[in-house]
């Protein structure tokens, strides 16, 4: 009824080419970011934007660009985390070792030496892929941790291995309350998801996207494979460093490479299982249901049980959240198997043609 | 969408229930930070069982604190740092908070960051940042008892003293293994001062958390043959450890290990393979004591207990026991500066952890005769006390083979200085100014 893309003419390329063909998606992005960034700071509270908020913002902003590796070019990794943890070790030492180095350069330059690190572990993708490249991936990981725990010059000489980072600002502006700290990961996330969205659309997507489909009949038609699988690792382990960069910063505030073991890779490849290969909007809903569904059994179980007059321990809790999610994730992936964002267009596309669905 | 729909509908009610069951404003509320799941496990039950225990008891006992109900809530961080952030965050904001307790080294640090913003003090009763002992550069925190400068130290000295004096160790071999994470790292420095001071070999040998692949380590030790083995295991890795020693016929008389090593957990699937295992230790164990009889009698025998009851008085039931109680007396010394009968903030708490002063005589009126050395807290030192035993494992029990050492004042405080100083500079900070 609302939802109706009638008497909506496009006249120009231009107006054919916009990220929201249809007006009302349009306005209802929008109005969903502005919300985010008016309505949320009216209603939340600090354990709000602490607890939830900021790593959800965080983990969207990894999953969007392990996505475009995983889901967009096809390039499967369990290197995610190793990338992360080197974006957050490479802007720690540039704050660190140059006297007076402004937060977002920092945070830039320390994506800039994931995405080196990340072409580096992708130089295996051109001679094998599948399976055989996320166990070769494993191996950026595994190499992570070995040096930010082994090379002591990475962290500064810190004797325990634990680095950490206080004063954040930007423009002079502090980055210390919770509210400051949200809007900050927020306004990256929404650059960055903005610009990724462009990027699949655009001419280097589209290869990335050939090459994911079938490499040999892209290489055939003139993709250059070499190009298109490096510029998605490049691309995506930049993206993928600052939020890494943002969870050690802003998120923790210290941390050891434990951090970023091989379990954050794991979770952001469930992420993007979960919401959605190869779908911006997808990233955001696998972190949504990654990073909040364990929190939120973790507070209703106690209290809905208690509605019952039954009584759960702190294990039993816990044991009983890792049930439920992994119920949760087996259920989703045989009712849904292409993810939360496939649900999210199969509800709009419902929308469009009610209430005549052929 | 519908069973969607459903879920969130479920949960926003029953976050309402939760938001109206929350502790009122006249108790005050010890949140615990626990993890009763994951590969450590095995520790983290017996010692939150036994702060939980503690609280229990004092109510029972005293009904709290000068009349102030003792109220706590667990929250499961698995060990994991950012989950015990999110506990953090979700406790904290509770009426009546006290102290918080990370009970993990990477939470620890986490937290440090955290707490001088949120003004909640941090106790990390034998473990967490050995250099935050400097009570003058980290305000917040508080590393009772001990930490792993403190434990690194006296293990030396007992070596020295079964060689026959500190100048023996000369051109000896110690190896040490240990959890390749800030815990098992942050004694390095501390180790190779002392190597440098006696002229002895350091041999340093990480594992790998959580520490059950030691194979590689033991062929080290099998080649380089250490005189010595200290032992800075956690969890798992433990028991491990003893029974790579074990397998590869490494004398356990010769292992001695922090205080994380001398727990039942460690050795129990051991049994006698462990026999003649060394650990320092901090207090004495065990039922005796009169503080375990009232927990036996007023929590246990009310059918309150948390946990089983035979395993009330194992060690690390008794670290949980000790380090709850140093954070409620913390709060009656908070009030007798405050006001008896009031609900304590953060900063009033910090205030009683800076000036606890436990002799033998309050010990044993709390019940502690004979469990602890006398420990008293200022401004500038927030340890209290550095003084442990060593105890071995007989094949049943822990059984104390040394008188109690402190650790050496000497050597550790220029390195505390110097380290804090570094942190400091790091961080741009300046040193408190407010102590005497």
């Amino acid at each position: 009824m609302f939802y109706r893309e009638n008497g909506q003419f496009k006249t120009s390329y231009r107006a054919d080419q916009q990220v929201f063909p249809i007006l009302q998606d349009k306005i209802a992005v929008w109005a969903l970011i502005a919300a985010c960034f008016v309505l949320v700071p009216m209603l939340a509270s600090d354990y709000f934007y602490l607890a939830i908020l900021i790593p959800l913002v965080i983990m969207s902003l990894a999953a969007l660009g392990v996505n475009i590796l995983v889901g967009y070019c096809g390039q499967i990794s369990l290197g995610s985390g190793a990338f992360m943890a080197v974006g957050a070790y490479g802007a720690y030492n540039f704050v660190a070792r140059v006297p007076d180095m402004p937060l977002i350069p920092a945070l830039i330059l320390g994506g800039l030496c994931a995405t080196f690190f990340g072409i580096l572990f992708g130089l295996p993708s051109l001679r094998v892929k599948g399976l055989y490249l996320a166990v070769a991936t494993l191996a950026a990981q595994f190499f992570s941790d070995w040096m930010f725990l082994r090379i002591k010059w990475f962290t500064n000489d810190s004797p325990s291995g634990s680095v950490s980072v206080n004063n954040l600002q930007v423009f002079g502006i502090p980055i210390q309350s919770p509210q400051a700290k949200y809007l900050f990961c927020l306004a990256l996330l929404v650059v960055m998801a903005i610009l990724a969205k462009n990027l699949v659309r655009s001419a280097i997507g589209r290869e990335w996207m050939a090459i994911r489909d079938m490499d040999v009949a892209a290489s055939v038609i003139g993709i250059r494979p070499m190009y298109a699988k490096l510029s998605a690792f490049a691309v995506s382990s930049f993206i993928v460093g600052v939020a890494g960069a943002l969870w050690g910063f802003v998120h923790l505030g210290a941390w050891e490479p434990a951090a970023f073991s091989v379990d954050i890779s794991f979770k952001l490849l469930f992420m993007v299982i979960i919401g959605g290969l190869g779908s911006i909007m997808g990233s955001f809903f696998g972190a949504a249901f990654i990073v909040v569904l364990p929190i939120v059994l973790n507070l209703v179980l106690p209290a809905l049980l208690g509605v019952f007059g039954v009584e759960i321990s702190t294990a039993g809790i816990s044991h009983t959240e890792l049930m439920i999610f992994g119920a949760l994730i087996v259920w989703f992936l045989i009712v849904e198997p292409h993810g939360l964002a496939k649900l999210w267009s199969t509800g709009k596309q419902k929308m469009r043609v009610w209430p005549f669905p052929h | 969408m519908k069973q969607l729909t459903r879920l969130a509908l479920a949960a926003a009610l029953a976050t309402g229930f939760a938001s109206s069951a929350l502790a009122q404003a006249s108790e005050q509320f010890f949140p615990q930070l626990t993890y009763r799941t994951g590969a450590y496990a095995a520790y983290g039950i017996p010692w939150s069982n036994g702060k939980v225990d503690y609280l229990k008891m004092v109510n029972a006992r005293d009904g709290g604190v000068n009349g102030v109900k003792l109220t706590f809530e667990e929250c499961e961080t698995g060990y994991a740092t950012d989950r015990g952030v999110e506990c953090y965050e979700r406790l904290k904001t509770r009426p009546g908070v006290a102290v918080v307790e990370p009970l993990a080294t990477g939470i620890t640090f986490a937290l440090t960051e955290k707490a001088p913003v949120d003004k909640i003090p941090l106790m990390t009763m034998g473990y967490g940042l050995s250099i935050s002992q400097d009570g003058n550069a980290f305000p917040w925190n508080f590393p009772f008892l001990g930490s792993y400068w403190t434990g690194a130290d006296i293990l030396i000295q007992h070596l020295g003293k079964q060689a026959g004096g500190l100048d023996k160790l000369k051109g000896k071999k110690i190896a040490y293994v240990y959890h390749d994470s800030p815990f098992g790292k942050d004694a390095i420095p501390l180790l190779e001062k002392r190597a440098q001071m006696h002229g002895f070999a350091l041999q340093l040998m990480p594992v790998t958390a959580p520490g059950v692949e030691q194979k590689s380590t033991w062929l080290q030790v099998r080649q380089n043959r250490p005189d010595y083995l200290i032992l800075y295991g956690w969890g798992v890795m433990n028991t491990t450890a003893l029974k790579e020693a074990q397998a590869t016929g490494f004398p356990r008389d010769k292992m001695y290990s922090i205080w994380w090593g001398g727990t039942e957990p460690a050795v129990r699937d051991v049994g006698d393979g462990a026999k003649g295992f060394n650990a320092l230790s901090l207090y004495t164990h065990g039922t005796s004591s009169k503080v375990m009889q009232d927990i036996l009698k007023l929590v246990h025998d009310a059918k309150q207990g948390t946990g089983p009851r035979e395993e009330v008085g194992n060690v690390l039931y008794m670290h949980g026991v000790i380090t709850q109680m140093l954070a409620v007396e913390a709060v009656r010394v908070a009030q007798e500066k405050f006001g008896k009968g009031k609900v304590m903030t953060g900063e009033q708490v910090r205030w009683g952890m800076e000036n606890l002063k436990l002799d033998a005589k309050r010990l044993k009126e709390l019940g502690f005769d004979g469990v602890m050395q006398p420990l008293a807290t200022s401004c500038s030192n927030h340890m209290g006390s550095s003084a442990a035993r060593v105890y071995a494992w007989d094949g049943k029990d822990w059984k104390y083979t040394s008188d109690w050492y402190q650790a050496d004042e000497k050597v550790l405080e220029p390195l505390i200085k110097e380290q804090a100083d570094k942190y400091l500079a790091d961080k741009k900070l300046a040193r408190r100014t407010d102590c005497q």
